[in-house]
């Protein structure tokens, strides 16, 4: 029976009354923009939040993965084996250089977002180019270190210590090359096909990806180099 | 060229699963070749595997996971053989063809058997119980669904091509290590767990975002149905659960691939870290599959109790409390390696704690049934067995929770018994009740009632028959993984739990037989209005089989219960409330990104485990292009034109309104006084 | 290990005969399954630990069984009473509600379980595998290495160490120190004392006491790999007498146990017969221990195929 008072549409409900429809995840980004409560009461939110939504909840379980890893380190940390630890392995100076690339990259990521905030494609471009090639040096510079570090017999086959360190900055690194890799398709997709509402909403997680790399980053930062090279 | 892999690699030395194998592919090319004939591929392809719809993708998780719950069984079987037949004797399966089949047996029946079946029941159900069209992410979740199948088929090429894993369902270090296990049997396991964990993270993503953040006007969280309560806690799990599998299986390829050290006996590895680790995971991977069936088993109950879910307030705190708490146990796991009294003690205490979230949710199911009418339907049976034999599992973990008893009967079979109880009791119980129950929602027709007690009352008996002598031969010292024993008097035990596992394969029959028996009488199980069962909440306000958009309109939320209470407005009302303004509604496009992306996959897998990195490297740039195809693609919507809406949906109304007025006959009818 | 050791260590032992008793009577009373006349199990133990630690789990299980039953005959009673077809029933469809039940629902778990963690937390303290046991008598040291796929017990103040077969003089404390040369077991005597893994690169600890003189089932009870069936032995509680003399034998007949004969041992090998050494170069469990003898190697490297295994020539 029923079914027909199911259909009954409460007037005052959220966005209905648009006469759009009420199930705006069909719709493009934007409808109900800040109806939806999440507490039920405006019905399903719409296609922007449930993506940025999603994305925080991808990013809340990347988060759990790294922490697997820090924790992996945490317990490795003193099992050199024999070989070399932290303090004579690290290079701050290095480690600062891309800890500055990585948090200016943050910098003019966020600068894309407001360009892209005002639909300013050349300037959307350029900063996502900007974001990118300052990721590839840091992870050239990274890439340099792990090469230092393997040349001079501290490879991550060398001790547990190391197979921890080597995991967990290299998972960073992939992840950063990831986001290149993300950011150049972005970019080509922009070009292809301007501003699109999927466009606009990938170009919102691939903000929250890279501020999120930056996070652990800084977590990194500080419990293996800094913590590292005093030990 | 081919990396490792060479002739070498085909078992040829080992018959059963050489035969198996054939048998499986004879009769899958007869499918293939008998779709091929009846011109079905065009169907199956724009229909199911390229569909976003996730009605359609809960169905093919659970038809997945009956598969490979198929397989599992048939494993089970073969251990039971070979245990029965090897006291003081060899029996008939090697150890290194023994030690592959109960690792299968665990790593199949966890991750493709029963996480698929929630899975597949939370897809089909979590959308039509909120009131909604979809989940979230609906190519993400034909994406999700296609790399667990692609996962399930690596799992079963190690049939024929090379070995599983020889080191029980959860590759313990170093035993795991390149060292003791040389051959690709852990490579198998690693990358099939870790190509279908990625795919069981991005279902978790997708529905815990459905849940919070897309329901009918109305739905708030204090009105959602148990069942989407117990879905949202299982997902959260798998959010916080799921990463940390991904990282310690990383973490372990990378000891394998690249001669790392986190977990080896050598260069500073901790084998114990592994041990933690993977718990870590491991235990709430238990809520994960059991909160689900909570969930169904709270819809069932109430359903045929003609009842509301006593407390249900109370069950969604207890039911948070599990959730949470689930997460500081994990130590239980190895109360023998040493811990130390304090560790061991606080560990026994938050084990048992969560005894007292089950507890409340049994007894709140138990006065659900109180004061009410209670149908004894088949999925209301395999409720009421579960809660007796859950009971008695959750006893025995409560025990096993007790250090002392546990130094005692730890890696027993009195602990295979406990977890086979739980899971069996708890989790497979549920998701046939599930099935069941859902079943003329999903398809529009009731499965066989007569069938389906025979099958309830076969699989309990075996049940019973093969996890009781169980228990008792965990008392008598018997531990678990044995190839043979040498203790004689085991064997009558050991006998009795084949002729148990029989019954249960009898059980198995009769289920295939109601499926059968159901399908040819389809038109007398038909159900018209779609709603069978007197049901309580939205899935059961739509038709059966739900259209491609589930509701012509958004139902309106008014109350715990949401359609229980439409429908007694309508009956008081003596009529539907008038017709809707229709609208067009604008669906997902299906879309192959899923298939082609878990194909790849599939490949990319099958290549690192063998070694043959110029497929790696293709099957990767492949994976990639497939995003950029999708992602590049114009249209992602298509419109349901109001006409068809509404077509369908007066349709819908005639016969509601028929069957309103019959109901109200019967009802005058009820009221003598 | 030849057969001669073995002659060696049969008669002074009680020997076979009882397993064979026990076997027959097994064989006689099949129909008294339940009366657990196998007798190697948790449920009869011989020595303190073993005998607390059931303690503990009947304790546990009666706790237990005090909520359980009644719920399940509840469980029973409710479904039946309130069937459909029952119309004595009264049907209360507005009773979803109760402050009295939520209240009883949710004390009596948490009674039972508060309850339940004291038996925990003093369990966990009392019998603490590396907890000593008070005796009069001083502990008789053991040192365990499990190895692929038998067990070393070195008994270091004896300067003598047997394979695959544990004998302890009855009465007398027995304090374990444990350790593996690969992969990871579990030391396991069910009528006599708690499981303990034994781990590559660690010692773990164990106390035990036999009470009762006898010859008892003792496993590894955590899977170690293709050989890991046969990892069995059995455990001989012998008079003390009986015991020195014993020892006494062993010193006068074995052979030198010292690190290469030890590293050779350790290489993978299955079914091997109860045996012993006659003398034991000091600190070897300790150069185990501490990894400066190298873990033992696993199967000869593969062909990424099945069959890599020693278990596998035939």
């Amino acid at each position: 029976m029923s079914g027909a008072a199911a259909q009954h549409r409460g007037g005052g409900q959220g966005g209905q009354g648009k006469g759009g429809d009420p199930y705006r995840l069909g719709h493009g980004g934007g409808h109900g923009h800040g109806e939806a409560t999440g507490r039920g009461d405006g019905g399903p939110a719409s296609k922007r939040i449930t993506t940025g939504y999603g994305f925080w909840i991808f990013l809340l379980s990347d988060i759990i993965m790294f922490s697997g890893f820090f924790a992996a380190y945490a317990v490795l940390r003193g099992e050199t084996a024999g070989g070399p630890g932290g303090a004579e392995l690290f290079e701050l100076p290095r480690v600062a250089i891309e800890t500055g690339l990585l948090l200016l990259s943050s910098f003019t990521c966020g600068l894309g977002a407001v360009a892209t905030e005002r639909r300013n494609l050349a300037w959307t471009q350029i900063w996502l180019l900007v974001t990118g090639l300052l990721g590839f040096i840091f992870l050239v510079l990274e890439v340099q270190e792990f090469a230092q570090m393997i040349g001079e017999g501290a490879g991550p086959a060398r001790s547990a210590f190391l197979s921890a360190f080597f995991a967990l900055v290299g998972c960073h690194g992939l992840h950063v090359g990831v986001g290149i890799l993300w950011c150049g398709t972005m970019m080509a997709q922009l070009w292809s096909r301007g501003f699109l509402p999927a466009i606009q909403r990938r170009l919102m997680c691939f903000n929250l990806f890279w501020h999120a790399l930056d996070i652990i980053w800084v977590a990194l930062f500080t419990i293996v180099y800094l913590m590292g090279a005093g030990r | 060229m081919f990396g490792k892999l060479s002739l070498d690699a085909i078992p040829f030395s080992q018959p059963i699963p050489l035969v198996a194998a054939a048998v499986i592919g004879v009769l899958l090319l007869g499918v293939l070749a008998w779709i091929t004939k009846k011109g079905h591929w065009p169907y199956l392809w724009h229909e199911w595997i390229t569909s976003v719809d996730h009605k359609r993708i809960g169905v093919m998780y659970i038809l997945l996971a009956l598969v490979m719950l198929i397989r599992g069984f048939s494993d089970a079987i073969l251990m039971r053989t070979q245990q029965a037949m090897a006291v003081n004797a060899p029996g008939y399966l090697p150890p290194e063809h023994y030690d592959q089949i109960f690792s299968a047996h665990g790593a199949i029946m966890i991750f493709f058997g029963a996480m698929p079946f929630v899975i597949g029941l939370m897809n089909f159900v979590v959308p039509l119980q909120l009131g909604v069209r979809d989940v979230a992410f609906p190519t993400l979740n034909s994406t999700s669904f296609w790399l667990t199948a692609s996962g399930a088929l690596l799992v079963n090429v190690s049939l024929v091509i090379g070995e599983f894993a020889r080191t029980g369902w959860l590759p313990y270090a170093p035993l795991s290590e390149k060292v003791y296990s040389p051959g690709v049997g852990v490579d198998y396991y690693l990358w099939a767990i870790q190509i279908s964990g990625i795919g069981t993270l991005m279902s978790g993503i997708n529905l815990v975002t459905t849940i919070l953040k897309v329901r009918a006007p109305g739905m708030s969280y204090l009105r959602m149905p148990m069942f989407c309560w117990t879905s949202l806690a299982s997902n959260l799990l798998i959010v916080a659960a799921f990463p940390i599998l991904t990282a310690t299986l990383a973490m372990l390829t990378l000891d394998r691939y690249m001669g790392f050290h986190f977990f080896t006996n050598d260069a500073g590895g901790n084998p114990m870290l592994f041990v933690n680790l993977i718990w870590a995971w491991g235990h709430p991977e238990v809520y994960i599959l059991v909160l689900p069936a909570f969930g169904v088993f709270s819809e069932v109950i109430s359903t045929f109790s003609s009842k509301p879910l006593f407390g249900y307030r109370s069950m969604v705190a207890a039911t948070l409390f599990i959730t949470l708490v689930s997460f500081t146990v994990w130590l239980h796991h190895f109360f023998t390696m040493g811990a130390g009294a304090n560790v061991n003690a606080a560990f026994g205490i938050a084990t048992s704690i969560i005894a007292v979230g089950t507890g409340v949710k049994v007894y709140n199911w138990l006065f659900t049934m109180y004061g009410g009418k209670v149908r004894f339907t088949t999925p209301m049976l395999w409720s009421i067995a579960f809660m007796v034999t859950f009971v008695v599992g959750g006893m025995t973990g409560v025990l096993l929770a007790v250090p002392p008893a546990d130094f005692m009967l730890h890696n027993s079979l009195f602990l295979v018994a406990h977890f086979h109880n739980v899971i069996i009791g708890g989790v497979l119980f549920g998701a046939f009740a599930g099935m069941t129950f859902w079943f003329p929602k999903a398809f529009g027709f009731r499965l066989h009632e007569g069938w389906g007690h025979v099958a309830f009352w076969l699989s309990l008996a075996g049940f019973l028959i093969v996890f009781t002598p169980m228990y008792w031969l965990g008392l008598e010292g018997m531990t678990r993984r044995l190839q043979h024993v040498n203790v004689a008097g085991w064997a009558p035990f050991l006998w009795i739990m084949l002729f148990g596992v029989g019954i249960m394969g009898l059980g198995v029959l009769a289920q295939i037989m109601q499926l059968l028996v159901s399908i040819r009488d389809r038109d007398q199980l038909r159900d018209e209005t779609g709603d069978p069962w007197d049901g309580r909440s939205l899935e059961w306000a739509t038709t059966s089989p739900p259209p491609s958009f589930n509701f012509a309109v958004l139902p309106d939320v008014r109350g715990e219960e949401a359609y229980w209470t439409i429908k007694q407005r309508a009956i008081e009302a003596q009529g539907l409330v008038e017709e809707p303004e229709y609208e067009p509604i604008e669906m997902p496009r299906n879309s192959a990104t899923g298939v082609v992306t878990a194909f790849f996959a599939s490949f990319t897998g099958f290549a690192l485990i063998w070694e043959i990195w110029w497929l790696v490297g293709v099957g990767l740039l492949a994976a990639y292009g497939t995003f950029v195809w999708f992602a590049w693609r114009k249209e992602d919507e298509y419109e349901i034109p109001v006409e068809e809406v509404a077509a369908y949906d007066r349709e819908r109304r005639k016969v509601r309104a028929a069957w309103l007025l019959r109901e109200q006959g019967a009802r005058a009818g009820e009221q003598p006084a | 290990m030849n057969g001669r050791q073995d002659v060696l260590l049969g008669p002074t032992m009680i020997g076979d005969a009882f397993r064979s008793r026990l076997r027959r009577a097994c064989a006689a009373t099949v129909p008294l399954l339940l009366s657990g006349c196998v007798g190697t199990g948790v449920l009869n133990p011989h020595g303190p630990i073993a005998g607390q630690n059931r303690t503990i789990l009947f304790n546990s299980l009666a706790i237990m069984l005090a909520i359980v039953v009644p719920t399940i005959l509840a469980t029973l009673v409710f479904a039946w009473w309130y069937r459909a077809g029952n119309d004595k029933a009264t049907y209360r469809p507005e009773f979803t509600f109760s402050g009295r039940i939520e209240l009883l629902v949710w004390s009596i778990p948490i009674l039972t379980i508060l309850f339940l963690g004291g038996v925990i937390w003093v369990g966990s303290h009392q019998l603490d595998p590396a907890r000593p046991i008070e005796s009069n008598q001083k502990a008789l040291e053991v040192e365990v290495v499990s190895t692929d796929w038998k067990w070393l017990f070195i008994y270091p103040e004896q300067g003598i160490a047997t394979v695959n077969r544990l004998v302890v003089p009855v009465g007398r404390p027995v304090h374990f120190r444990l350790t593996s040369s690969s992969v990871m077991n579990v030391f396991f005597v069910p009528q006599l004392v708690s499981q303990i893994y034994t781990m590559n690169g660690m010692a773990t600890q164990l106390n035990m006491r036999a009470d009762t003189p006898g010859r008892y089932y003792s496993t590894s009870a955590h899977y170690s790999g293709d050989g890991f069936s046969d990892m069995n032995f059995a455990t001989d509680a012998v008079p003390a007498a009986q015991f020195e003399g014993w020892v006494a034998q062993a010193r006068a007949r074995g052979r030198l146990l010292d690190r290469p004969a030890y590293e050779k041992f350790a290489q993978q090998s299955q079914k091997v017969p109860p045996g012993f050494w006659g003398q034991v170069q000091p600190g070897l469990f300790d150069a185990v221990v501490r990894q400066e003898i190298k873990p033992a190697a696993g199967p000869q490297e593969g062909r990424g195929g099945p069959r890599v295994s020693p278990g596998d020539e035939s």
